[in-house]
């Protein structure tokens, strides 16, 4: 329905931001999410196409540490239910858990960016780079698009933190964070998806 | 500094192609001065540059549509006429590298550069006035999504001064696009021109899909929704779902060409044909994307000029959505010939047979639409009778290589060119052109003139069989695509009627031109007073022509499928309300302007390794979007004693067109305000 009613609380504070923009806004991130799935799907097949053409060079069983992966893991998936913390400590419109939260899930995220680029370099630094064969360039590219993804989170909720300090939790902020976390926990499942088709099944 | 960019990428030692550029870049300077001269920088800043308005985004889409119509012909033009000169000892006037972008380019510019923003102009006009909205759901989304197809369009233009385009067919061939086989720039065009216009059709259709599942009137269930409406959420889904493909595919040969990586190389474990069947997986539903929208238009112009409910909706909806689904099973028929079995070939050519199902549904609706009504035959109606009788051929000849046997012999060849050309001139741009000449006094205001568009219309359809049944008779012949130069000289006497043909094209294409400058020379004695010139069926009729900027000053409730038409039958239309409303809408901003101006020249910067301009870009970019975040204040209001002014106006200009009607207006006397 085009907004033409019940605008007015919004307009008296002098923001407008109508309920059903932020319904509207969730529903189309939503939609994104759905694309961004087709966009991780494809890259999946392409790395079920390639995913055994070694051209002479390492497989998954040389390369993969399992520990240090499970490692990993774990920060991202903490992550993902310090954020729900977050979004539960928004709901109850208290500021500073709001930031703590962030903070700790903003760490988790960074930890395990940074965890998943050590791995990245001395892959590379063993000349097992994603130039040596079909199926490193696959390997490469389907962790470090889900790499990609989640450092772009990390960058946007640097953004949001910065907006809950400088704007506090109004409706538009909250409605950035609800489609954040939706961003982040979307990331978590695809990553299961990474964990188990490429470094589970890398090492059976 | 530059990357590889220096003087020599400018290839000044080619007459044909400096001649272009000059003049080209002397129409684009001599429409700079103009604008200079009248002094309209500030109105084409204020008004159209920085507008989030739906309409003239939508308008800024066809004129951008219309302007790679005459680049992609000219590339017609020149393929044409090569080979109806480069037969035996003939060698033309293309060389064979640059006849190679010509037709990269040619394919290139026509399906992502001509009939994307057309039918994404289309819609962005017509679908929000159709379902009773004021905006679509994200306007500055909308602004995003078109300055980036506009970059990748200058990006394309770039190509042909500075550098070189692509070699390897608008669809890109494993592996010769790969930097040992092509290590110059144009594979790069290619590549980031098609990422950056695909980024804006993904979000184009995110905001499509919100806008027509949230946005409609009151009243309009999801099957009073009118048939364009219908078409272009089948045409969203499927860009929402397949250009996803289309971005990895590109984003993994980029990483072939700017890494090294191995996944369409023919060494490393690459597989050259994962890019074909990656590709195809987009271009397939493409097909449909740009065709489903066509078939809307269709249905909107054929109920409105036989003055009848479009026959069968229901079946039209159904066969569109069957379509929406069947165009993901079907990619292969595209390459039988990669050998992938009987079996599988067998499945792939019994969904393409069936995919034509659904679209005969369609055909028997519109015709039984026609029966018995008291056809109008105006511009539009022209255009929709040629797209049936002509678009027929095309389906056939499209059923016939569904068989997998009969399409080994003719794939590649001339035959396929005929067969895709015969669906999609008729099927979309005939369509295309039909909702140009049906929406041009709802979106501007006053008629295109009938006469010239007749003209153009006869040329283009009289042409179009003079272009094309030759290609059919070679393709049988043995000719294949592409032929820079051939040495049968049977094919000769074809390829010069082939070339007679677009030349025919090229006279309707004047015609338009002819036919848009009458238009405007008779506005005033045109201008359409009602905003219902044609006596419509669709609420995009109820609104004044052009739309005052909220569109609908009150939300119209809708009962029927033909909304507009059930109002006026029972009376209740053109009604003033006791009193008007504040109207919010959204600010205008130069956001999205920016952030187009960015990713061109990171594209550009990307295709010619100028590194830290790149990331500066990128930057730039990322920035923009989060200042952009950070304003809250993106809407402004129209008080409601604004809307009272503005639709007063509205009524006596409707009082006005009832005292002495315009010629060409068909709105009957009945139809006239009430108080």
């Amino acid at each position: 329905m085009p907004a033409d009613t019940s605008t007015i609380d919004a307009v008296a504070t002098g923001k407008f931001e109508h309920p059903d923009t932020i319904a509207n806004q969730a529903f189309g991130f939503w939609l994104y999410i759905m694309s961004d799935l087709v966009l991780f799907a494809t890259i999946f097949a392409t790395y079920a196409v390639l995913g055994h053409n070694y051209a002479g060079g390492p497989t998954g069983k040389d390369l993969f540490h399992l520990p240090y992966l499970f490692g990993e893991t774990m920060l991202l998936l903490f992550s993902s239910a310090t954020c729900g913390l977050a979004m539960l400590a928004m709901h109850k419109d208290k500021r500073g858990l709001v930031m703590t939260w962030l903070t700790v899930t903003l760490l988790l995220g960074l930890g395990f960016i940074t965890m998943e680029i050590n791995e990245f370099h001395h892959m590379i630094l063993d000349g097992n780079g994603p130039d040596r064969s079909g199926f490193l360039s696959a390997f490469f590219t389907l962790v470090g698009t889900h790499g990609a993804h989640v450092s772009f989170g990390l960058i946007w909720m640097a953004v949001m933190m910065g907006q809950v300090i400088t704007k506090g939790l109004t409706l538009p902020v909250q409605s950035r964070l609800l489609r954040l976390s939706v961003f982040w926990h979307f990331l978590d499942i695809v990553w299961v998806g990474v964990f188990t088709i490429v470094y589970l099944m890398g090492v059976m | 500094m530059f990357g590889k960019l220096s003087f020599s990428a400018i290839p000044f030692d080619q007459p044909i192609i400096m001649g272009a550029v000059g003049g080209a870049s002397l129409l684009a300077l001599v429409i700079l001065i103009l604008i200079t001269y009248y002094g309209k920088w500030t109105y084409l800043w204020k008004e159209w540059l920085t507008s989030v308005d739906h309409k003239k985004i939508g308008i800024m889409y066809i004129i951008l549509a219309l302007v790679m119509l005459l680049r992609g012909f000219s590339d017609a033009v020149m393929m044409r006429s090569q080979q109806a000169l480069a037969a035996g000892a003939s060698h033309g006037y293309l060389s064979p590298e640059h006849f190679n972008q010509v037709f990269s380019a040619h394919g290139s510019i026509m399906i992502v550069f001509m009939a994307m923003p057309f039918l994404v102009g289309l819609m962005n006009i017509v679908v929000p006035q159709q379902i009773g909205a004021r905006d679509v759901a994200f306007p500055f989304l909308n602004s995003v999504s078109f300055w980036l197809t506009a970059a990748g369009a200058l990006l394309v233009m770039v190509s042909l001064g500075v550098g070189e385009f692509s070699k390897t067919g608008w669809t890109g061939l494993a592996p010769l696009f790969e930097k040992k086989y092509s290590p110059g720039t144009g594979v790069d065009y290619w590549l980031w021109a098609f990422q950056l216009a695909g980024a804006g059709s993904l979000m184009t259709s995110i905001n499509f899909l919100v806008t027509i599942l949230r946005m409609r009137a009151p009243g309009m269930t999801l099957m009073r929704m009118p048939m364009f409406v219908w078409t272009i959420f089948a045409t969203n889904v499927l860009m929402m779902l397949a250009f996803p493909v289309l971005t990895v595919a590109l984003f993994l040969l980029t990483l072939d060409r700017y890494l090294g990586m191995h996944f369409f190389t023919n060494a490393l474990g690459g597989n050259m044909m994962m890019y074909t069947n990656l590709f195809w997986i987009w271009g397939h539903p493409e097909v449909y994307i740009v065709i489903l929208p066509a078939f809307g238009v269709f249905s909107e112009v054929v109920a409105t000029f036989s003055g009848k409910r479009l026959f069968g909706y229901k079946s039209l909806v159904y066969a569109t959505a069957a379509i929406m689904l069947l165009s993901f099973t079907v990619w292969l028929h595209h390459f039988f010939t990669m050998g992938a079995g009987p079996n599988v070939n067998t499945f792939f050519g019994i969904t393409t047979m069936m995919i034509a199902v659904p679209t005969g549904v369609k055909i028997f609706d519109w015709l039984f639409t026609m029966y018995r009504g008291r056809v109008r035959f105006t511009t539009p109606m022209y255009w929709t009778l040629g797209f049936l009788t002509t678009f027929v051929i095309g389906g056939m000849t499209g059923v016939l290589m569904a068989e997998p046997p009969a399409d080994y012999l003719v794939h590649n060849s001339l035959f396929l060119i005929a067969h895709f050309h015969n669906v999609l001139i008729p099927g979309a741009l005939f369509g295309f052109f039909a909702g140009y000449a049906y929406w041009f006094p709802k979106a501007i205001g006053f008629p295109l003139d009938e006469k010239w568009g007749k003209r153009a219309f006869w040329c283009w359809l009289i042409g179009f069989y003079l272009a094309f049944a030759p290609l059919y008779i070679l393709g049988f012949m043995g000719m294949p695509r592409r032929m820079a130069h051939y040495a049968n000289l049977a094919w000769h006497p074809y390829l010069i009627i082939a070339a007679g043909g677009t030349g025919v094209i090229l006279i309707g294409i004047i015609f338009q031109m002819i036919q848009l400058f009458v238009s405007i020379r008779q506005r005033h004695a045109a201008r359409d007073l009602t905003g219902d010139p044609w006596n419509g069926r669709t609420l995009e009729w109820a609104t004044s022509s052009p739309p005052a900027v909220y569109n609908f000053a009150i939300t119209p409730v809708v009962h029927d499928i033909d909304a507009f038409t059930d109002m006026k039958e029972k009376g209740v239309v053109y009604q003033k309300p006791d009193r008007y409303h504040d109207i919010h809408l959204p600010k205008n901003t130069a956001a999205g302007l920016i952030n187009g101006v960015f990713a061109f020249m990171f594209g550009f910067a990307m295709v010619w390794y100028i590194w830290w301009l790149a990331v500066l870009c990128a930057l730039g970019m990322l920035f923009t979007v989060i200042a952009r975040a950070a304003d809250d204040d993106t809407h402004y209001t129209v008080p409601a004693a604004e809307v009272e002014r503005i639709e007063s106006r509205r009524f006596q200009q409707l009082a006005s067109a009832a005292v002495n009607r315009p010629a060409g207006s068909r709105t009957t006397p009945e139809l006239l305000p009430q108080r």
